[in-house]
């Protein structure tokens, strides 16, 4: 990892009234890697990534994109830096079918009329590409299973060729076999050479997918870890906060030499 | 849907021994779902199974027509002579078109109730302008439509930038613009319009040669067929699924018989009228406005997900402000059809039930009042219900307050098919 990092984060602190959400958080994220950010609710995750998204800029702090200071304000500036956000809720139209909503906001257009043929032409090319099943690209979004929404709002913040993809709780609400789709996307989003800052709750998932586990605490860093060579009960430690006590620094100290050999 | 099914998941275990061949990527279909077999067969079948998870359509209407005509012929068999169809013809235009703005606002999931009024302000500030104050037509009749436009505007202003509920706003208008028409009007009461002016012509002109309904039946057929024709090459060659020419025959086919059959009744009496023309013609360029260009996706999306189509960066604001307006103008032309047809702008336009009527034909139509679903085409098919209705109890004799509770109770079983089908929807799965 010695390459400049896509997006960098140098001390971002961010206040809602009385309240301090974010205090000095620094984050990196490379390109090809997945960072997974965990924390407690209330942490400061949401808060964190509204701030990359151009959502709720952040008070003060430094937003390094690519070595590059930049500045985001709107979420405009964020898509156009090539931030893509999906966000919790998915901001899907349930009525339109899965190439208007691929498409919704930046629609193809053909001497001023919607380009339908083109646009579902890239659709299934996209969907193909990132090994997308669903039943067909013409029915409304509504008839897809949970797991498959995930995948097609993912694949719409495809579109606008991004370098960073942020994902909010992709997995949360489905079932196996969904999160194991919409994994199997994130690792997909990988393989192409993007970054990927993943959102998630469930250990299991970021174990599967992650390269790195950025741990937040009260709206502070509470570290970075290896996702291969560090346990769970270690990660979920920092997020709990019982990171420094005798029994953590004990086994911190015994699982140390068996460090094993990612695949 | 041509999916190939020689590709299967099941080959993947061959996959993993020796070398393994350049992935070619799956289908972006699942090959279990939806496989839609080519030809006529395959269109039965999706046919059905839309018909079971709820995506129900214009079928119910255009059941419930028939059954409405086929009742009225028997019991009077003039109900279908070419009289009365062409009387039918002009009546169902003026309130079709205000039915044509509140499809719009159905879209968004939202209400108008002020189109009535409307209608009968812009009714009376043409006649004013044109009759009394001696102005030219066509700018009267532009001053007419603008005022429309205006107050359609004021009402999204009220509802998309300060949040009053739609509801409201339009209840307020519908006050308000009553109010403002009594006070246009308000030295002479009733103005009589030039039955051969500008507007007077718009529903008592007739084509009276044979050529012209024959000709614009035969432009449908022929620009339907060469729009389906150009779709389906265009598809083909760049691969994607394309409807399949035996169902673009037997759509064409039935356009075919449906046009001609209307050119030849109405040529029968007067010829095609003006107003139909008027009213065909804002059909196929509003269903183009709402299926092929952004602005008609735009509002589809609001009707679906505000906040989705917020994220996408749609200005909701904007679009908003625009449909009110669109409603506020087409309840202005319809207005002004209203006034041609009886010759004249009265103290009570735009009252009684033209507002409901508007709202229920767009409703019976198929247009959904939950947002989000609908065409421009249930405009026309639900005033076609209503206006058969009130025509043929009228020839039977009926008193109009049978009338009115037969309208009522088709209103009724449209909004009950709409909210039905909803709900089978979202258990088959579809909103």
């Amino acid at each position: 990892m010695s390459t400049t990092p896509v997006l960098a984060l140098r001390g971002v602190s961010k206040r809602f009234g009385a309240v301090q959400a974010l205090t000095d958080v620094d984050l990196e994220v490379h390109a090809g890697e997945v960072v997974a950010l965990v924390g407690d609710n209330g942490a400061g995750k949401s808060t964190l990534v509204k701030a990359i998204a151009g959502v709720g800029p952040a008070d003060a702090g430094e937003l390094l994109w690519q070595g590059v200071p930049a500045r985001v304000g709107r979420p405009h500036d964020a898509q156009d830096l090539g931030i893509a956000t999906v966000y919790q809720d998915l901001a899907l139209c349930d009525n339109l079918d899965v190439v208007g909503n691929l498409f919704l906001g930046r629609e193809l257009k053909r001497s001023g009329v919607l380009d339908e043929v083109e646009m579902e032409r890239r659709s299934r090319e996209l969907l193909a590409t990132l090994s997308i099943r669903i039943p067909s690209v013409r029915i409304p979004v509504a008839s897809l299973s949970g797991g498959q929404r995930q995948t097609v709002a993912i694949a719409r913040s495809m579109l606008g060729e991004p370098r960073l993809v942020i994902l909010d709780e992709p997995t949360a609400a489905l079932g196996v076999e969904q999160t194991a789709q919409v994994l199997d996307l994130v690792e997909r989003l990988r393989e192409r050479g993007l970054a990927v800052v993943l959102i998630s709750h469930n250990m299991a998932d970021v174990k599967a997918v992650a390269d790195q586990v950025a741990v937040l605490r009260l709206g502070r860093n509470n570290g970075v870890f290896d996702v291969a060579t560090t346990s769970q009960e270690e990660v979920i430690a920092a997020i709990t906060g019982a990171t420094d006590n005798a029994v953590t620094r004990r086994r911190a100290r015994s699982t140390e030499p068996k460090t094993e050999a990612p695949q | 849907m041509t999916t190939d099914l020689s590709r299967t998941p099941g080959d993947a275990p061959d996959a993993s021994s020796g070398p393994t061949p350049p992935a070619t990527p799956p289908p972006a279909t699942d090959p279990r779902l939806l496989v839609r077999s080519d030809g006529l067969a395959g269109y039965w079948s999706d046919f059905l199974r839309r018909m079971r998870s709820g995506e129900l359509g214009s079928v119910p209407v255009v059941l419930g027509l028939a059954v409405i005509w086929v009742v009225f012929w028997l019991l009077e068999p003039s109900f279908l002579s070419a009289q009365n169809v062409s009387n039918l013809s002009v009546y169902i235009v003026g309130t079709g078109l205000i039915a044509v703005g509140i499809v719009f606002v159905l879209l968004l999931g939202e209400i108008d109730l002020s189109v009535g009024s409307v209608s009968g302000l812009a009714g009376a500030v043409f006649a004013v302008l044109a009759v009394n104050e001696g102005i030219t037509e066509w700018l009267a009749l532009l001053v007419a439509l603008l005022t429309g436009a205006l107050a359609g505007a004021v009402h999204g202003f009220f509802f998309a930038r300060v949040g009053v509920p739609a509801f409201v706003v339009t209840l307020a208008g519908l006050l308000f613009w009553n109010g403002l028409m009594l006070q246009v009007l308000s030295s002479d009461g009733t103005v009589n319009l030039d039955k051969d002016g500008l507007v007077g012509s718009m529903t008592s002109h007739f084509f009276t040669d044979v050529a012209a309904a024959y000709g614009l039946a035969l432009l449908a057929v022929l620009g339907y067929f060469a729009a389906q024709w150009s779709e389906h090459r265009r598809r083909v060659g760049v691969g994607v699924p394309a409807r399949p020419l035996s169902e673009i025959a037997v759509r064409t086919g039935a356009l075919a018989l449906a046009a001609f059959l209307l050119a030849y009744t109405l040529n029968q009496y007067k010829g095609l009228p003006l107003a139909l023309v008027i009213f065909l013609a804002v059909l196929v360029v509003f269903d183009f406005v709402v299926r092929r260009t952004t602005w008609g996706r735009r509002v589809f999306a609001l009707g679906g997900n505000t906040e989705a189509a917020r994220r996408a960066g749609i200005n909701v604001t904007a679009v908003r402000i625009s449909v009110f307006s669109l409603a506020g103008t087409m309840a202005a032309f319809g207005g002004l059809l209203i006034a041609s047809r009886i010759a004249a702008a009265d103290q009570g336009a735009g009252s009684g039930v033209l507002l409901m009527e508007a709202i229920a034909a767009a409703v019976i139509g198929g247009t959904s009042l939950f947002g989000g679903r609908g065409t421009v085409w249930s405009a026309l098919l639900g005033m076609l219900v209503i206006g058969s209705i009130s025509n043929g109890l009228a020839l039977l004799g009926s008193p109009s307050h049978l009338q009115y509770m037969i309208t009522g109770g088709v209103l009724l079983a449209a909004v009950v098919i709409d909210s039905v089908s909803r709900r089978t929807q979202r258990s088959a799965g579809r909103t």
